[in-house]
């Protein structure tokens, strides 16, 4: 508020502000959220390539020259490494996506009031949510294909089609991401659920979805845990686009048609209840 | 620039607001004077449009807020009551991500990021993180953030709550300057020497309907005399003085630890109580405030 001074841009109007708003403000919205992931950009840089060599080192590495020396044949087909790795970057995506849906959402409705802010400029509740949802599926896709190029390091992905792994993760994140979305942005308040699903829900999909060995190999009785979970259908296509794991071909519709499902299901929920939440 | 009509919101049974009306002229600053829970916040959210009204006509710029909403907060500057700031950017970067919600390009934003830190007095807080500033430091970096889409109404909601008096000081300056400027100001407080210092005009609310409407000093001429003069004779007595007291001033309003008497000249009847044998513990003559004006409206007092 200063002199007007030769030189000066001045501000567009209103309608034009509002038009923008309209067509891009979910982009606006997620171009915030980004900025805010640099103030712990160190951690997402560890955590992506600090996490898949310690996976792949320790499983794929340390696991498999036990595993390797057992199973005659491999399994289905491949050495241990190239059997989890694609599990391995999947399940990764899914505990990033998990914990950047439940503690920022709180922090922006509750903790920090960040969603406030924007709340009162022309942006809708939606595009608060749709705009989150691109900053994480950003941040997935980064931490995807860092760990696809360790994967390629270590020889773990054999097929040509194996880039697909990333929006893979991507995809599947999301599957799992967006309904704990939805479900943060109608907490009221955080009495350690976001521990409780950390501990008794993504621990247990992580540990039973096939990732570590077949789901036939678990009793009938716990394997319908893969079934509903997300992280499953996403290992199995992780493994047909990784090293051609030959799934028939219902199969790969029926995990694709999942992931799809859950992920639309809860973006919609979610877009739903920022609305609810912030009102108008 | 904005117009109210019967603007009724209700939660369940509970008119929170139970129809108000009022004009806001292009370039006034208009106050909403109330206590907590008045209905001041909720007519501020309607008029932002982020709160839908449950009945009546509301319009911004010939704008409807509940259809129109993005294009009726294109046009507004809202300072919210409660500090929103992102604490995990740095206080520069808050104005300009800000901006972006506007549409608004870099080139633009970094050149009125620099002019809203001058103007916020916060120039060499630019690259500090927003958690290390006082309270009056976000606040005023708050107010600069409203401003980066250089709107024509600024709304804003308690803008003083919680701060020191030194602050509340460089606040109002601010704000005078946008006054200045021909910003149109809408105000909401239960701070009557807030309503004071930066209204034109003023609406008294109280349980969500309008009590009074008028400048602050037409509103003091009208609902009170030129002078309070504030007497204790500590509460045992407070009750027991008043009807001593009758014929001292216009009015007596006999608070739980002081009397008010409502007087054109505040020494005279000072003299004329000790005249009577009465001596006061402490006795305070001041000019009549919009405090006065609410207590006599509403019996009771803004700030409980």
């Amino acid at each position: 508020m200063t002199e007007v001074g030769a030189g000066r841009l001045r501000a567009h109007g209103p309608e034009v502000s509002a038009a923008r708003a309209r067509r891009w403000g979910s982009f606006y919205f997620a171009e915030h959220q980004l900025r805010s992931m640099r103030a712990y950009l160190l951690t997402i840089v560890v955590t992506s390539v600090g996490n898949p060599l310690l996976y792949l080192f320790s499983m794929g590495i340390g696991l498999a020259a036990i595993v390797d020396r057992r199973v005659v044949g491999g399994f289905d087909g491949v050495g241990y490494l190239a059997y989890s790795a694609p599990a391995l970057l999947v399940s990764s995506a899914v505990m990033t996506c998990a914990i950047e849906m439940m503690f920022p959402v709180m922090d922006g409705f509750k903790w920090r009031r960040i969603y406030y802010g924007p709340h009162v400029t022309p942006l809708a509740p939606r595009q608060l949510a749709a705009g989150h949802i691109m900053a994480v599926g950003a941040r997935l896709a980064v931490q995807s294909a860092a760990f696809f190029l360790i994967m390629l390091a270590f020889g773990a992905a054999p097929a040509g089609s194996a880039w697909l792994l990333v929006p893979l993760g991507v995809a599947t994140g999301m599957a799992f991401g967006a309904p704990v979305m939805a479900y943060a942005a109608r907490l009221e308040k955080e009495n350690f659920q976001f521990s409780l699903i950390q501990r008794f829900v993504v621990m247990p999909l992580f540990l039973f979805s096939g990732t570590f060995y077949p789901l036939e190999t678990m009793p009938a009785a716990m394997q319908w845990i893969g079934w509903v979970s997300p992280l499953w259908h996403g290992n199995q296509l992780g493994r047909a686009v990784s090293y051609g794991l030959a799934e028939p071909p219902w199969l790969v519709a029926v995990h694709i048609a999942y992931l799809a499902l859950l992920g639309a299901v809860g973006i919609a929920w979610a877009g739903r209840n920022y609305t609810r939440r912030l009102g108008a | 620039m904005i117009s109210a009509e019967n603007l009724v919101k209700r939660y369940g049974g509970f008119a929170a607001v139970d129809g108000i009306s009022f004009e806001v002229a292009a370039g006034e600053s208009f106050g909403l004077l109330g206590p907590n829970g008045a209905g001041k916040s909720t007519t501020m959210r309607m008029i932002g449009g982020v709160t839908q009204r449950t009945s009546g006509r509301l319009t911004i710029m010939g704008l409807d807020p509940e259809r129109q909403g993005p294009e009726v907060r294109a046009h507004l500057g809202v300072v919210p009551q409660q500090d929103n700031l992102d604490e995990e950017l740095r206080v520069r970067d808050n104005l300009i991500v800000y901006g972006r919600y506007f549409g608004l390009p870099l080139a633009y934003l970094r050149q009125r990021a620099d002019e809203l830190l001058a103007f916020a007095q916060l120039e060499e807080k630019a690259a500090a993180k927003v958690d290390s500033l006082s309270g009056g430091m976000k606040r005023r970096l708050t107010i600069a953030r409203s401003l980066v889409n250089e709107p024509r109404i600024l709304l804003l909601d308690e803008p003083t709550t919680g701060l020191d008096p030194q602050a509340r000081h460089i606040l109002w300056d601010r704000l005078f300057r946008l006054k200045e400027q021909g910003v149109t100001l809408v105000v909401t407080t239960h701070y009557m020497d807030e309503a004071e210092q930066l209204c034109d005009r003023i609406i008294v609310v109280d349980k969500g309907r309008i009590m009074a409407e008028g400048s602050p000093a037409a509103l003091i001429r009208e609902h009170s005399s030129r002078e309070v003069l504030e007497v204790r004779f500590g509460a045992e007595r407070n009750a027991a003085v008043v009807r001593r007291l009758e014929d001292v001033g216009e009015r007596i309003e006999a608070l739980p630890d002081r009397l008010l008497v409502y007087t054109d000249d505040g020494e005279r009847s000072l003299e004329r109580i000790r005249a009577s044998g009465l001596h006061p513990l402490t006795s305070l003559v001041r000019r009549a405030s919009l405090e006065d004006v609410f207590l006599r409206l509403t019996g009771r007092s803004l700030v409980d």
